[in-house]
């Protein structure tokens, strides 16, 4: 008799993005625009303090929510880089990448019934995340014409009122859409005035190309219904490493850290003394890293709107967003654009309401493979448009 | 402000077109020769070179770091005696530093033998040298902040999420 599957884990559609792996591995000239993971090591101070750990035999478990010593430079760094006060005893957890966090954020607070709304297009786990935990998904498509801002409007008419808690990802992966504290504060009342906890993943922050990041905490009556994510894959270039880290009110940090101590115990050791360093010396790297992507940034818009295809001007993450020709769907202009110029990106469904017609661009990727690869695109526009 | 930014990207790669570096700044096209035209003009650019490994080349090249040391009178300064062995094709390189010695020089040859002959005979002979130890270079690892190992391969999958 074959095993039965749960009905939830049979809901979940598998990634859409498996057939792409199989076209890329086709051909050995791919250059891939696909990668949502930095393509620079993590900073050389930090990888040595990993090694030192562990050749000090530092490998146990650490407390259930990560070394102390970290936990405070957490503290000192959110409250220096972005106004955020919270306490290491109660009000932090580290995680084995901010993804673990999320989910387990999802499990602490999501009863069966439960809606969770989400702004789309973002990040892949949370849908899946909302069903694993046995919650309803409710998408909020954010527009192009909007910048992928999540708007007060654009929650009204998607039923957000009635939702339980709200997901959002600024700065946006796929999009690169930031948002300001002026265009956060309507969606802070939405928040307050229809009693929705905010899930707040902020693994982008540091890389914000326009003014300082802002943090939906930071503003008033935020604080006690949000959740923070962020972590230490992008900015610090430690995607591997797996460790992220969530910030709230301790009543969820506590019920997070319940789901957590049962599970993962704590994250990776190694990581954490990677962790701690990083947040001690690698700040000039991380300033470093941010100048590189501004650059490919205005590099990549530039060629796209050379190119002719529509893109808005993204001002965070690795990513841009541009809109795909007409008469193209997204999947389309992947696939060909993968077959016939090996050149990978990823369609915009893939990450929701409002990703269709567009197509993921990462520039984590150095500036020679980037110049490259948008020659390719141009060709094939020249070709098929 | 801009002048710092090409210059920047010109120190990573002189080979950006100024098409690519209008595109990766804020500048117009024509804005960055402009800046390029100034930075030259100034002398603050003095020229653009490729940073070879030898090492992967059939022909032989042979460098040294010589250490040099002087002696001045009140004849003579620094500047006249690096003014003299600047001007020879063989010096690639002359710095005056601090520590145990006065200059240090890079000379480039063809042969061991020949960078050898053009120390003794050209630099080693020069009144005011009192001594010259010359270092040469076995293995070069990183020049001009380019690292020389067999680099590093992208072992990340072609998708994530």
């Amino acid at each position: 008799m074959p095993i039965e599957l749960s009905d939830r884990v049979q809901t979940v559609p598998p990634s859409g993005i498996r057939r792409f792996f199989e076209i890329a591995e086709e051909r050995d000239d791919v250059i891939s625009l696909g990668v949502g993971e930095p393509d620079f090591a993590t900073p050389w101070a930090a990888r040595d303090a990993a090694i030192a750990s562990l050749e000090a035999g530092k490998t146990s478990y650490t407390a259930n929510r990560g070394k102390r010593e970290l936990r405070e430079k957490i503290s000192d760094y959110v409250a220096d880089r972005f106004d955020l006060g919270y306490d290491p005893a109660e009000e932090i957890i580290t995680t084995a990448g901010a993804s673990e966090a999320v989910d387990l954020a999802f499990r602490a607070l999501v009863d069966p019934g439960d809606t969770v709304a989400i702004a789309q297009p973002s990040y892949i786990s949370y849908e899946p995340g909302v069903i694993f935990a046995g919650g309803e998904v409710l998408s909020v498509p954010t527009r192009e014409a909007d910048e992928f801002k999540l708007t007060a409007e654009g929650l009204d008419v998607a039923g957000a009122a009635d939702a339980d808690l709200l997901v959002l990802c600024y700065p946006n992966n796929p999009t690169g859409a930031i948002m300001s504290e002026a265009e956060l504060e309507p969606v802070a009342e939405f928040a307050r005035e229809n009693d929705l906890t905010v899930l707040s993943d902020e693994i982008y922050a540091e890389l914000t190309y326009d003014g300082e990041h802002t943090s939906i905490a930071t503003l008033e009556g935020m604080r006690e219904r949000t959740i923070v994510f962020n972590g230490f894959s992008k900015a610090h270039a430690m995607t591997g490493l797996r460790l992220g880290y969530a910030l709230g009110p301790s009543a969820a940090i506590n019920a997070m850290n319940k789901i957590h101590q049962y599970t993962m115990l704590s994250a990776p050791t190694t990581a954490q003394h990677a962790a701690i360093e990083a947040l001690d010396s690698c700040a000039n790297d991380v300033v470093e890293m941010v100048g590189q992507y501004d650059r490919r940034r205005q590099f990549v818009l530039s060629r796209f709107r050379e190119i002719g295809l529509d893109v808005f001007e993204a001002k965070g993450a690795f990513y841009c967003f541009p809109e795909v020709p007409d008469g193209w769907t997204a999947e389309e202009f992947a696939e060909d654009v993968l077959r016939e110029q090996g050149v990978a990106v990823v369609p915009g469904d893939v990450f929701g309401a409002g990703g269709e017609g567009h197509l993921r661009v990462s520039y984590a990727t150095g500036l020679g493979d980037l110049r490259k690869a948008l020659n390719r695109i141009e060709a094939f526009v020249d070709e098929h448009v | 402000m801009s002048e710092r930014e090409v210059l920047e990207l010109l120190r990573e790669n002189a080979r950006y077109s100024t098409a690519d570096i209008a595109r990766m700044t804020d500048l117009e096209e024509d804005e960055v020769a402009a800046v390029i035209d100034d930075l030259e003009a100034a002398g603050v650019v003095r020229g653009y070179q490729a940073v070879v490994d030898w090492d992967e080349l059939e022909t032989e090249r042979v460098r040294a770091e010589v250490e040099l040391n002087v002696r001045l009178d009140r004849e003579t300064g620094y500047d006249d005696i690096a003014e003299r062995l600047a001007r020879f094709p063989e010096v690639k390189a002359l710095r005056l530093v601090s520590g145990d010695y006065d200059f240090d020089m890079e000379v480039e040859g063809d042969s061991i033998r020949e960078v050898s002959q053009f120390i003794s005979e050209q630099v080693a002979p020069v009144p005011e040298i009192t001594q010259t130890v010359t270092h040469y270079v076995m293995t070069s690892y990183k020049e001009h902040g380019i690292e020389f190992g067999d680099g590093e391969d992208d072992d990340r999958l072609s998708f994530s999420p």
